[in-house]
């Protein structure tokens, strides 16, 4: 096998070595994208992650105080609740959702209607993050005020909203595939036993798919935790605990993004910024590793 | 293979904004030579900063293109931190900040670029501080607002106040900020709460002066401060005293000038070293009689009349 690839690749003429050197370097260039990234986001941070910076503190405060003039402090134990709780609530209705029209469109409609889903579940993704947060800065906000009396509708809740609507086209998509991989022969003799269509679903389909479909909630998951410039809109941008879905919270990205346009570079709140950085990278590392994962368990499966 | 896709692509998108970092780490070189020296036949004037003064820039830069054929200005926000680190990396002609740059600050544009940072004082501005329409207060001390918003403060309710606020059912105080990069949070901290003493956390920090009226036009429970100049019919403006001994001034040009009320401060603008050719002529007309009318009109307060 070897030698014939080897053999092949001697006869190949100049301009296809050429193309396929490019395409390798591509391949490569990613990785090495990747690492230089979270080489330099690491290098900018570590001066003062290593040497200054209270971890303990870092991990357990909720006293973010990086511009007070004589007590600096960096606590971001309310942005890291704030990041997770506005996450954890937006699968709460994204995962629903994603999943039903996941199932929906697999199983349950005519193949004319799913072509028709599948674009607008596109399209919905093609939505811009600062479109969903004007959305929220707007729309729902009045409407969160409306319905819950809320004396203010910038909220978790209205974060979450924002998230999950972001976040279920990847679901679906995923989902969907997952739903599809399980073999039609699963289908037929389910129903030749006498099931119901609901009940191929539930008892077969679901736990065929169960890899795929957390797959597919972890990478929506991660979606909503990078997410930027729509939960700085919509959630208040409040350091603050939450005490329920109508609190006002602030993330780490939305951190980031507030706040490094004004400090001066090298900076210690400039670098904890980057601290911040490095923990947003390891914590959607781990969640795309987990995904990862996950998916390699359903190849094997089968 | 499209779940792999998929992967890349959530990855991709939390790179981004890690990327952003390195991109404006990236873009911020110690050019001295974008300053140009010479009077070209078209000069851009690169004006950055404070998001309070952000409208009055716009309106000077409109404003001069009538006046001057040879240079035009290029205007952008995002605050008076946002300005001054432009002017650390040398990458404008002049940064608006509506606070005084720090000592440190100074010290490392001068290192950064190897000039000295000079200030204008282009005109004054009263920071006004609101509330919702309906809410039954009408005036406040700048101790009472310093225990609303300061660590530890004791002001927490709206009864706290001495005030029964119907519309406010949760009676609690919703306290308005701003993001802290803007040159408005740090000079109220300062009027409030001195050098010393730092924001209670959990403040709404909002991103422009303008949001700061809106929300709290549609939010009864709110308090929260800005630039007088973005007044609505939905807000009301409180009355201030420096403490409960002394009068209560409303923020308006007269108390402006005659320094009675007291949450007013001047409007900067920074040149990196004494400014020459077309950023010279420029911050002399901003100073002059024509450039000042334009400060007035925009509901701040004009040097002229100051004395």
């Amino acid at each position: 096998m070897n030698i014939l690839r080897k053999k092949s690749a001697t006869n190949l003429p100049f301009s296809e070595t050429a193309i396929e050197l490019f395409i390798r370097l591509c391949g490569i260039s990613s990785i090495i994208f990747v690492f230089g990234i979270f080489f330099f986001v690491f290098r900018e941070g570590a001066g003062f992650l290593f040497n200054g910076l209270d971890l303990g503190q870092f991990l357990t405060s909720v006293e973010w105080q990086p511009t007070s003039l004589n007590n600096k402090r960096y606590g971001a134990f309310a942005l890291i609740v704030g990041t997770f709780s506005v996450t954890i609530l937006a699968m709460c209705i994204a995962v629903p959702f994603g999943l039903g029209a996941a199932i929906f469109v697999s199983e349950f409609c005519s193949p004319k209607l799913r072509e028709t889903f599948k674009i607008i579940i596109e399209l919905l993704a093609a939505i811009p993050s600062v479109v969903w947060g004007f959305i929220g800065l707007t729309l729902m906000n009045q409407l969160i005020i409306a319905v819950f009396n809320a004396p203010i509708g910038l909220t978790m809740l209205n974060g979450s909203i924002m998230l999950a609507l972001m976040s279920v086209p990847i679901i679906v998509s995923i989902a969907e595939d997952a739903l599809k991989a399980v073999p039609d022969s699963y289908r037929e003799a389910a129903e030749a036993l006498g099931a119901t269509r609901w009940q191929v679903v539930y008892r077969v389909l679901l736990p065929a798919a169960k890899n795929g479909l957390l797959a597919a909630v972890l990478l929506g998951a991660a979606r909503s935790i990078g997410e930027t410039m729509a939960v700085l809109m919509a959630t208040g941008h409040s350091v603050n605990i939450p005490s329920g879905p109508l609190s006002w919270i602030r993330t780490l990205t939305a951190t980031i993004a507030a706040e490094l346009g004004e400090v001066a570079r090298g900076d210690e709140h400039y670098q904890v910024l980057f601290i911040i950085g490095v923990l947003l990278f390891t914590i959607t590392f781990v969640v795309n590793l987990i995904a990862d994962l996950v998916i390699k368990g359903i190849r094997q499966e089968p | 293979m499209r779940i792999n896709g998929q992967i890349g692509y959530t990855t991709t998108c939390l790179l981004v904004v890690l990327v952003c970092g390195f991109v404006m780490k990236g873009c911020s070189p110690k050019d001295d030579t974008s300053v140009a020296k010479t009077e070209t036949i078209q000069f851009t004037i690169k004006n950055k900063g404070s998001d309070t003064m952000v409208n009055l820039a716009q309106a000077w830069a409109e404003k001069y293109t009538n006046v001057s054929t040879t240079a035009s200005v290029e205007v952008s926000g995002g605050g008076s931190g946002t300005g001054v680190a432009a002017l650390i990396n040398g990458t404008v002609d002049i940064a608006n900040c509506s606070r005084q740059v720090r000592p440190k600050e100074l010290e490392l544009a001068t290192q950064n670029t190897g000039k000295v940072p000079r200030e204008f004082i282009v005109g004054y501005d009263a920071l006004a501080v609101y509330v919702h329409h309906d809410t039954p207060l009408d005036k406040i001390t700048i101790t009472q607002l310093a225990e609303i918003y300061g660590e530890n403060g004791t002001i927490a309710q709206w009864s706290d106040l001495g005030i029964s606020h119907s519309d406010c059912p949760s009676d609690k105080i919703i306290r308005i900020s701003r993001q802290s990069n803007s040159g408005t949070y740090f000079y109220f901290r300062e009027a409030l709460l001195g050098t010393s003493r730092d924001f209670r956390i959990g403040s709404l920090d909002l991103h422009g002066s303008k949001d700061v009226v809106e929300v709290i036009g549609r939010t009864p429970c709110a308090i929260g401060y800005s630039g007088m100049g973005y007044a609505t019919s939905h807000v009301k403006m409180l009355e201030v005293a420096a403490d409960s001994d002394s009068p209560y001034y409303p923020p308006n040009l007269e108390n402006v000038l005659a320094k009675t009320y007291p949450i007013a401060r001047p409007l900067y603008m920074y040149s990196l070293g004494e400014p020459t050719g077309a950023v010279k002529i420029y911050l002399d007309w901003i100073l002059s009689a024509e450039g000042q009318q334009i400060v007035e009109k925009l509901g701040f307060v004009p040097l002229e009349s100051k004395q």
